[in-house]
């Protein structure tokens, strides 16, 4: 075939696009594609794929959803954490002379790939995955405002990862580091499909969290069960409204600075060029006003798990209920007014810097409060050191040194200094791991049980938790230590010898994270295994407080046979000392939203576009949009989008837990 | 929902609804069609800041002054706003269901915005060929980008628009099809005040600048 042709239908997709020069990437994918072969063989083994689809892809059930997200945390989690393990070893190996074991080339992509995945596809699922399963419970309420939406969320979410994951094995990925700061990350200096890759993957992904923040505001507002004002809202609740007012007031920024970008790089625009007038400042700017209100979206709810947490295993009401709340407003306001302080060194002048140091340094009041306020909550309870308890204490010590070495930064003379420094590595993984990890963990320890109807096995998670913490302070102690002694971020060699006994500190570290990870899965499959001893038939196994405990474990499709009435801030807790007798009788059919499959099937075709826009195969960019817009007003046209679980269904589920609650009395 | 939420008489507090209703069918739409109007209003605010930071480069190339014909704005401003107000005729006559009329009200509505696009369209090619191209200058980029994807939505309107006749000429002013109708309402008059804004700012202070 001509040259042309083949222009038309692969654009600039060749042979020479993948890696195969790369044994590092060969090796990778020949151990995917063999994991990936080995599932889908077991899946058509076990006639899974009906199952699949039918109960969990389509499904709008928030629970399933919410599960579905942890899941894509996890599994990405792999991969970012493996980018994180291969700069370890190269920074621990590239002394003297040695080039290490990565060029230049791959060690950039390396890097920007381990951000992005980590924040976007990490961080981003955890914190939604929980939010999702969690706030419908905590509010009496049996889905979401908008299931479908819920649905093609997800499902955008995973497009986004699908494209990023192309990357490592269909081209490569941005070198520009996680944010793709233009110039580098315009056309004259990235022309390849790394920075395409990253714009779409995180466009797709983008749509998926900005709905899911509008879906799960309203669910806030709209559906609270009666008697569960604003204020007798749990603390997690509350901490899900600000995090998802705070997507929806800032990730239109990204999507409008990315499509800017993109408008550089495919039609030749000059927003953030050196020369026709753009100006690259104005990127930055624009990116950190997304980019600082991002780190609250995922931090917040990590104080929200950690409020739950301390109260349920304390067994006290949590203090200062209203304080907690108004830190958290007071957070959720603040995020926008710091934005500046990732760029003291630009040159804004000293009167800009001293305002976004001084509003950056606030910020560690409220934050400051909420600690105090934990530490209250367990002075004086009877403290029970269960694995999310342990997290919780481990996040407290971890979170204030990191906030600490922030307000240390916000100062503009000492960032001057430590800017780009690995203190500043230090600093942001110790209060993202330190909050939003270990936090995401808390919460996972704390309402697996509610989500699968077993705990989970302590001892594996006991030292996965002593692998992680030990991990984590052996790899980025030594990061601060080098930071203030000049050493750079992203850096592939070394000539001092001297900083190498450093770095390979922070190797070890890395791998006794690396050992925590592994010991997590274990813990995952031998729960799995001894699920019949960790079984909870009560539904309340942590002799909780808030509403989802009111249930069963797993919870029924539709949540609560009857809509719950609270009258207190621990809802179920005054329940239980009140003497909450359970219905037995009177059920009725309920009414539910049905499962669909338009959001996958709308969120493959925004894949297929995004893949089509990175490669310049126009067709196939025209034909998905063209698909899109048919599959989605195609979808308009199903009026009937909702059935009635018959009442005979209600009453047998509801009988079958009576049974099982009266064989565990 | 209003229930009763304190103690029954016999003093037993009441922990769930025995009788009770779902919610009525998009009992969240008008709530949470707002709250995605405003991330939309936060995408013109960045475009706006965008074309605030940037509208003065022009990098030696056209300013507003050489570029716009306000006479050509006016009529085109005078479209969008009339489209605005056949849409209000529209809802008024769905709110007496006259479906007939609510349908020649929407056509109208929808030829308004279809002129709006026009003129719109004939002023960009008009530029491009003095070679006032989105790529001559950062202002020229963020005019271009600000103006067209405010025709973008307006696009989407039409697209949208259309649909709702289908469905509304298919299955009669049933209550979905209202609550789409408003949802639909609340999105043109947003694109209107959007609008108002960039005829201001852009528009006008351009030629004064």
């Amino acid at each position: 075939m001509s040259p042309d042709v083949l222009k038309l239908i692969f654009g600039r997709l060749t042979f020479e696009s993948l890696p195969l020069h790369e044994p590092i990437v060969v090796a990778t994918f020949a151990v995917v594609a063999t994991g990936g072969l080995v599932m889908l063989a077991g899946l058509t083994y076990f006639r899974l794929w009906g199952y699949l689809w039918s109960e969990w892809f389509t499904s709008v059930d928030h629970k399933r959803i919410g599960i579905m997200y942890m899941i894509l945390g996890i599994v990405m989690l792999l991969r970012g954490f493996a980018d994180a393990l291969m700069m370890r070893l190269q920074q621990a190996l590239a002394f003297g002379g040695s080039e290490g074991y990565l060029n230049a080339h791959h060690y950039d992509q390396v890097f920007t790939a381990h951000g992005v995945i980590m924040i976007f596809f990490v961080a981003m699922p955890l914190v939604t995955g929980l939010m999702n399963f969690v706030v419908p419970l905590q509010i009496g309420a049996r889905d979401v405002s908008f299931p479908f939406l819920n649905n093609f969320s997800f499902w955008m979410t995973v497009g986004g990862a699908v494209l990023v994951m192309a990357s490592l094995f269909i081209g490569e990925f941005a070198r520009t580091g996680w944010l793709a700061y233009p110039p580098l990350s315009n056309i004259g200096y990235s022309p390849d499909v790394g920075v395409d890759y990253y714009i779409w993957g995180l466009q797709v992904a983008g749509v998926g969290t900005t709905l899911s923040g509008i879906n799960l505001i309203c669910t806030i507002v709209k559906l609270r069960c009666p008697g569960m004002t604003m204020m007798r809202m749990p603390v997690f609740t509350w901490t899900a409204l600000c995090t998802n007012v705070l997507i929806v007031a800032s990730f239109p920024v990204l999507t409008v600075v990315l499509a800017l970008l993109s408008l550089d790089r495919y039609v030749g625009t000059n927003f953030f060029t050196n020369d026709f007038g753009g100006s690259p400042m104005m990127y930055v700017n624009l990116i950190w006003i997304w980019g600082h209100p991002e780190v609250y979206i995922l931090v917040l709810p990590a104080f929200g798990i950690f409020s739950e947490v301390t109260s349920t295993f304390s067994g006290k009401r949590l203090f200062g209920y209203t304080s907690m709340v108004y830190a958290t407003v007071v957070i959720t306001i603040l995020s926008y007014l710091v934005w500046l302080h990732h760029f003291f060194t630009m040159g804004s002048g000293a009167s800009v810097n001293s305002f976004f140091g001084i509003t950056t340094m606030i910020i560690s009041i409220p934050t400051g409060a909420k600690m105090f306020n934990w530490l209250f909550t367990m002075y004086r309870g009877r403290i029970r050191f269960e694995l999310p308890m342990m997290w919780t204490i481990a996040f407290m010590l971890t979170f204030v040194l990191g906030g600490m070495t922030g307000v240390l930064l916000a100062v503009p003379p000492a960032d001057f200094v430590l800017h780009n420094s690995l203190f500043l590595i230090a600093h942001f993984h110790n209060v993202i791991i330190g909050g939003v990890v270990f936090g995401a963990f808390a919460g996972i320890g704390y309402w697996f049980p509610k989500a699968f109807g077993f705990k989970l096995d302590p001892f594996w998670g006991k030292l996965s938790f002593w692998f992680w913490v030990t991990g984590f302070y052996l790899a980025f102690m030594p990061l601060y230590v080098l930071g203030l002694m000049g050493v750079t971020r992203r850096l592939r060699v070394f000539d001092d010898p001297s900083l190498q006994i450093w770095f390979i500190v922070a190797g070890i570290g890395a791998f006794l994270v690396f050992l925590g990870i592994l010991s997590m899965l274990m813990q995952f499959a031998v729960s799995f295994l001894r699920r019949e001893q960790l079984k909870d038939v009560t539904g309340d196994p942590w002799d909780a407080r808030t509403l989802e405990w009111a249930t069963s474990s797993p919870p029924p499709a539709y949540n609560f046979a009857f809509t719950p009435v609270v009258h207190d801030n621990d809802a179920w807790w005054d329940m239980k000392r009140r003497g909450y007798q359970r219905p037995l009788l009177g059920f009725k059919p309920i009414h539910m939203p049905s499962s669909t499959g338009t959001g996958i099937i709308l969120a493959g075709f925004a894949t297929a576009m995004g893949f089509g826009l990175i490669w310049y195969i126009w067709w196939l960019a025209a034909a998905s949009f063209i698909a899109m817009l048919a599959v989605g007003i195609g979808h308009t046209f199903n009026y009937h989008r909702d059935f009635d679980i018959p009442a005979d269904d209600v009453i047998r589920t509801e009988d079958a837990r009576t049974k099982l609650l009266a064989g565990a009395k | 929902m209003t229930v009763a939420v304190n103690p029954t008489q016999t003093g037993e507090p009441v922990f769930y609804l025995a009788d009770e209703h779902p919610h009525p069918e998009g009992y969240s739409t008008s709530l949470g069609f707002w709250i995605y109007l405003m991330s939309d209003c936060l995408i013109f605010a960045i475009l706006f800041a965008t074309f605030g930071v940037l509208g003065g480069n022009y990098a030696a190339g056209p300013a507003p002054k050489d570029l716009f014909e306000l006479p050509l704005v006016a009529v085109n401003t005078s479209m969008l706003l009339l489209s605005s107000i056949t849409y209000g005729f529209a809802m008024l006559t769905m709110q007496q269901n006259k479906i007939g009329q609510t349908q020649m009200w929407l056509a109208i509505t929808g030829l308004f915005g279809a002129a709006f696009i026009g003129i719109e369209l004939s002023e960009f090619a008009h530029m491009i060929h003095e070679g006032a191209t989105p790529q001559r200058s950062a202002f020229l980029s963020a005019f271009f980008t600000l103006v067209g994807t405010h025709g973008l939505h307006v696009t989407c309107g039409l697209i949208w628009l259309v649909t709702l006749m289908v469905q509304v000429w298919k299955f009669g002013l049933i209550e979905a099809n209202r609550r789409r109708l408003m949802c639909l309402s609340m999105f043109w008059h947003f694109l209107d005040v959007v609008w108002i804004g960039v005829f201001t700012f852009v528009y006008l202070l351009g030629v004064l600048r």
